[in-house]
This record gives structure tokens, sequence and C-alpha cells, in this order.
């Protein structure tokens, strides 16, 4: 196999890996350089000017407000999702009553049904998702207020968007809306692949269902639960919470900075205020925290790794 | 005698299944019982949750074909009848058809680009050692974790410099080069499970390392090429976060961006009512596609994230 082995080496991989240099790594470096410079993106001419961005950085309200809740985004939207999708896959998959004369273990009926359901957020853009529930949001003529009208709740208009203390809350449910089925399928995949003797066994010796949850799934499933994790934080931290934040809350940012978040904010210094550099100096905090985020994730997550 | 001794079986056979589901299988009948609460509870759960994500979705179907006027008036009312001028309108006048078309282009020329390229490095990384394989696997990986906004910002004076702001192929290029990480970490692994046998009798038969990859390899792969591909249709098709930085031409613009301008400008216009037939002619295609090709859409998606 010798024979021409490194022209061939060469040639398949100058391209891919010549586009991506290009347009992914030397953007990366590029940024973290002029993250110490004063850049505004708007003229060639920029000098270093050494850690000013960062300290800048450090007492910006804007920025603190940001990166709380960015945090928020990477811890509950994750949990939430994941905690749903978790009980939803189990009903699904193991909850069903036991039949007599069929499997010991059995999903609801209709499990099928669901499953195409709950994953018909995926498929759709999170943009399209995002305008879909500015719209529901709508305090006068948005589906849910004028629901809560119909079931005879008046007295309940909530302005949600508009609202400095809900504005957040009603973002980050749109995500779980919009996620929770991906986990169902994925999570249902890995329960088919758990032995049934398992769950023969936790019933012979008589676990209710919640015991063969924590007992049975939940252990053998951690491992797909935790990189499911740190798959859905880099999604809340990153493209996902841009989309929902800047398309759903005024300002983009919400009323007061509410739901203003990491990634938003690096994107409106660098393309509406004219800071090139010091955006990219919010995206490296934005590097920190997600590489921290997800080592956080992994470590906490280490378990045994149990093999069946 | 014939008529009253034919029924009798009859109840027993259906009967013996509710006998028998009734006698516990081993525990007591309270346990039973609260089983079946809880089944109902639980069950009940899943109802709820499969109205909360079709709600949605019906309500913007149900408004699309109103007119304004009960858009807001009654947003849950039925249309009193089908107004598919909202949907011409939204076609032609809000451009929606254009957005379109921009978005088939970008998406076609990305996948395209995405699966070759993404099969050649991966091919490669995972059939041959080579000083430094493990580094540019690693640097290609390492993209899935990074945020990209971060290097959003250099990228577009990047794009910028090189002419290709506001350019469909230059679009095309940022798409292949970000869609590389997960397609290049999915092949990869899946090239390694393929046996090696048949690719080194075609080599032993004189093919060369290309001609072997391109007429053996590429067609063994194809599941995992599928699989990395429909992954990527919907990751490209749905984008949104790249286009708006580096896409800023309302001509140019494609369907998630078009959509977003169509809702802010339509704010000042006020006509809701096209937008949501924009809304729902964007979400539709995608959902029918869903639906017809759900198994492999699924597999597609959840593939990488297990194991």
């Amino acid at each position: 196999m010798q024979h021409g082995k490194y022209r061939f080496i060469v040639g398949f991989l100058a391209v891919p890996l010549g586009l991506y240099a290009l347009f992914v790594v030397w953007p990366f470096i590029q940024s973290i350089y002029y993250s110490f410079t004063d850049w505004t993106g708007l003229s060639p001419d920029f000098k270093m000017v050494g850690f000013d961005n960062y300290s800048r950085m450090l007492d910006d309200d804007i920025f603190w407000k940001s990166l709380q809740h960015s945090v928020m985004f990477a811890l509950l939207v994750p949990f939430v999702t994941l905690g749903l999708a978790l009980f939803f896959a189990f009903m699904i998959n193991v909850g069903g009553r036991r039949r007599k004369g069929g499997p010991a273990i059995t999903g609801v009926r209709g499990s099928g049904f669901y499953k195409i359901v709950y994953f018909f957020p995926q498929v759709l853009s999170i943009a399209i998702v995002a305008l879909l529930f500015a719209f529901a949001y709508n305090p006068d003529s948005g589906a849910i207020n004028s629901l809560l009208r119909g079931v005879g709740l008046d007295g309940i208009q909530p302005l949600w968007l508009g609202d400095p203390n809900l504005a957040l809350w009603c973002v980050m449910a749109v995500l779980v809306w919009s996620t929770v089925g991906f986990f169902v399928v994925l999570f249902s995949a890995g329960m088919a692949s758990i032995p049934a003797e398992l769950y023969e066994a936790a019933l012979l010796d008589g676990a209710s269902r919640f015991t063969t949850f924590f007992k049975v799934t939940l252990p053998l499933l951690w491992d797909t639960v935790q990189s499911g994790w740190v798959y859905m934080g880099i999604l809340a931290l990153g493209a996902e919470s841009f989309a929902v934040v800047q398309i759903m809350t005024t300002g983009p940012g919400g009323p007061d900075y509410s739901t203003t978040v990491m990634v938003l904010y690096v994107y409106q210094k660098a393309f509406r205020d004219g800071q090139a550099a010091y955006a990219t100096t919010i995206g490296v905090a934005l590097l920190i925290v997600t590489l921290a985020f997800a080592a956080v994730v992994m470590r906490l997550g280490r378990r045994e790794r149990l093999e069946y | 005698m014939k008529t009253t001794e034919t029924p009798a079986p009859v109840p027993a056979e259906s009967g013996a299944p509710v006998l028998k589901a009734d006698t516990p299988p081993g525990g007591p009948r309270k346990g039973k019982k609260e089983g079946t609460t809880l089944n109902v509870f639980s069950h009940g759960i899943l109802v709820i949750w499969a109205f909360m994500v079709a709600m949605p979705l019906v309500w913007a179907v149900m408004t699309s074909f109103k007119d304004d006027a009960s858009i807001f008036g009654s947003p849950w009312s039925l249309p009193d009848k089908l107004n598919f001028d909202n949907w011409s309108r939204a076609w032609s006048q809000a451009h929606m058809s254009d957005y379109f078309l921009n978005t088939v282009l970008v998406v076609g020329g990305s996948l395209v680009g995405t699966l070759v390229l993404g099969s050649m490095a991966a091919y490669v990384l995972a059939r041959f050692d080579f000083p430094g394989n493990r580094f540019i696997y690693y640097l290609f990986i390492g993209g899935m974790s990074f945020p990209i906004m971060l290097a959003l910002v250099p990228l577009f004076y990047v794009v910028d410099n090189m002419g290709l702001l506001n350019t469909i192929h230059g679009l095309i290029l940022v798409y292949i080069a970000y869609s590389l990480p997960f397609t290049v970490f999915f092949l990869t692994a899946f090239f390694r499970t393929l046996p090696t046998s048949v690719a080194e009798a075609a080599f032993v038969d004189g093919a060369s390392h290309t001609r072997t990859f391109f007429q053996v390899m590429l067609p063994m792969a194809k599941p995992g090429l599928i699989s990395v591909g429909i992954f990527n249709f919907l990751g490209q098709w749905n984008q949104y976060m790249l286009p708006t930085v580096l896409n800023t031409d309302p001509d140019k613009h494609v369907l998630t961006q078009g959509l977003v301008q169509l809702a802010v400008s339509q704010g000042y216009k006020g006509d809701w009512s096209g937008l949501f037939a924009g809304l729902v002619m964007a979400m539709l295609p995608v959902l029918a596609a869903y639906i017809i090709f759900q198994r492999q859409v699924v597999q597609g998606l959840t593939a990488g994230a297990l194991k």
C-alpha cells in the first residue's frame, strides 16, 4: 500500500484541511489576537493595548448580565430538557402496563406516534421556531394569552417577552420545547439496547417503576445523558441562544437587558457598535465558559462505566 | 341444543385474557391499582406534551389562512374561508420564492461539497498512518465544541477580503468549512468499521488509491453518507447564525433570514397573514420530508450522539 501513498494523502487532505484552516482555525486564532488590540473592525489600523479590553469587560455591567444569562442557559435548559426527555422516553419505552403473555417490558400504547410528534420541532429551524413563539407570546393577539382568555383566565394576561422578569424564562422555554423531542428519540434508542433480562430481574425483586428508573435505566444510560448534556449546553451557549434571543426579544436583548446572552453581545459589539476587538474579548470569555462547562460536566458526571 | 351451546365458548374465549389480566402477576392488588393511576397520569402527560408540540404548528397553519382582522380578533378560531392569497402574496411580493431559491442553491452546493470533502478527509484519517494524523483529526473534531461566534468576527473580514461577502459561493464555502468537524468525526468512525480486505483486494488488482476510494470505498460507505448527509442537510437548511453575519444583502437572503426580515418589515406594514403564510411555507417542506423519510432522519440525527 506504500506506492504513491503520501501523494494520495496530501491530495485528499489538502482541500478540506485548507478550507477548514482558512475559515475556521485561522479566524479563531485571529480573534484571540485581536482581543489584545483596539481594532474597531471599520478601519484596518489598530494597535496592541494589552489587557485593556479584559479589564473593561470586567467593569461592564451588561457583560456580567449576559454571562449570568448564558450560564443559566447552559445549566437550566439542559437540565429541564434532559429531565423531561428521560421521563418521556422511560414512559414511552418501559412505562407500559404489564400485559400477561406479552413481553415483561413494554412501552405505552402509541409509543411510535409520540416519538414522531415529539421530534417535529427538531427538523424546524430554530429561527422559524423563535418567530412562531414571538407571535404566540404576543400579549394581545398571541396564541397563549388568547388561550388563557378562552378558558376563563382573563385575570392572567402576562406581558411575557415584554416583562423583564419573565422574558428570559419565555426564551428558555422555547429552547426546551424545540429540543426535548430529539433527546426522547436519542434516549429511546439507548433504552432499547438495555437487555430485557435486567428489567425482568428488577421486576422479580419487586422494584417499582420509580426504582427501576433510578437503579436500572439511568445508570445504564448515563454516558448518553452526559454527552447529551454537553451537546445541549454548547448549543444553549452558542447558536441556539443567539437565534432565540435575537429574534424573540426586543432590543434585541430584552427589556432592560433582561435576556441578553454572551453570544448576542459579541455580535452586537462587532457588527452594530463597531468594536470588533472588544467583541472578540467577550468571545474569548464565551470560549472559556464553554470549555469550563464541558470540563465540569464531564468531571462531575464521571462514574464507573457499566458494561452490559 | 346447538344454539345454546355455540355462544358458550365465545365469552369464555374473550373472557380469558381479562381473567388472566385480573390475576395479579404476583403482587398484592393494591400495587396493581397504584400502577393504573400512575399509568393514567403518565399517559396523560405524554398526551399533553404531544399537544404542546403540535398546537403551535397547527395554530400557525390555521393563521396562515386567515385575514388580518380575524388574526387579531380571535386567534384560535378556525379561518372562515381559506385565504390563499396570503400564500401567493408571501410567495411573490414578500420574496419567499427568492429566499427558497437562494436556500436551495446554498444548501445544494454545500451539501455536495461537505460530503465529498468530508469523506475524502475522513477516509485518509481513518485508513492511513502518517505523522500528524492524530493532530489533524483532533483539529477537525475540536471545531465541534468551540463557540462559532468567536470565529465569526474575524471571519467576516476574511470573507470580505476575499471578495466573497454576500455571495452564494462564499456562503457555500463557509457552510462546508463549518460542517466538516462533525462530518469528519462521524465518517472517520464509519470508515474504520468497514472491512479492509476489499480495499486491499482492489489495490492488489492494480487500482490506484484514488480509484479504490471512489469506486470501492464510497459505495460501501453509503449508509454512513446518508446519515451524515441528512444531518448536514437539516443543519444547513436551518442555519441562521452564519448567514446573519456573512450574508447581509437582502437579495441573497436565505429562508430563515428572509423570514426574520419579513417579520421586521411586516411589523410596519401590518401584513401578519402574509408572514404566517411564509412561516408555514418554510415549515411544511421540511416537516413533509421528515414524515416521509422518518426512519432515516431520526437515524441521521441521532447517529453521532450514540457512542
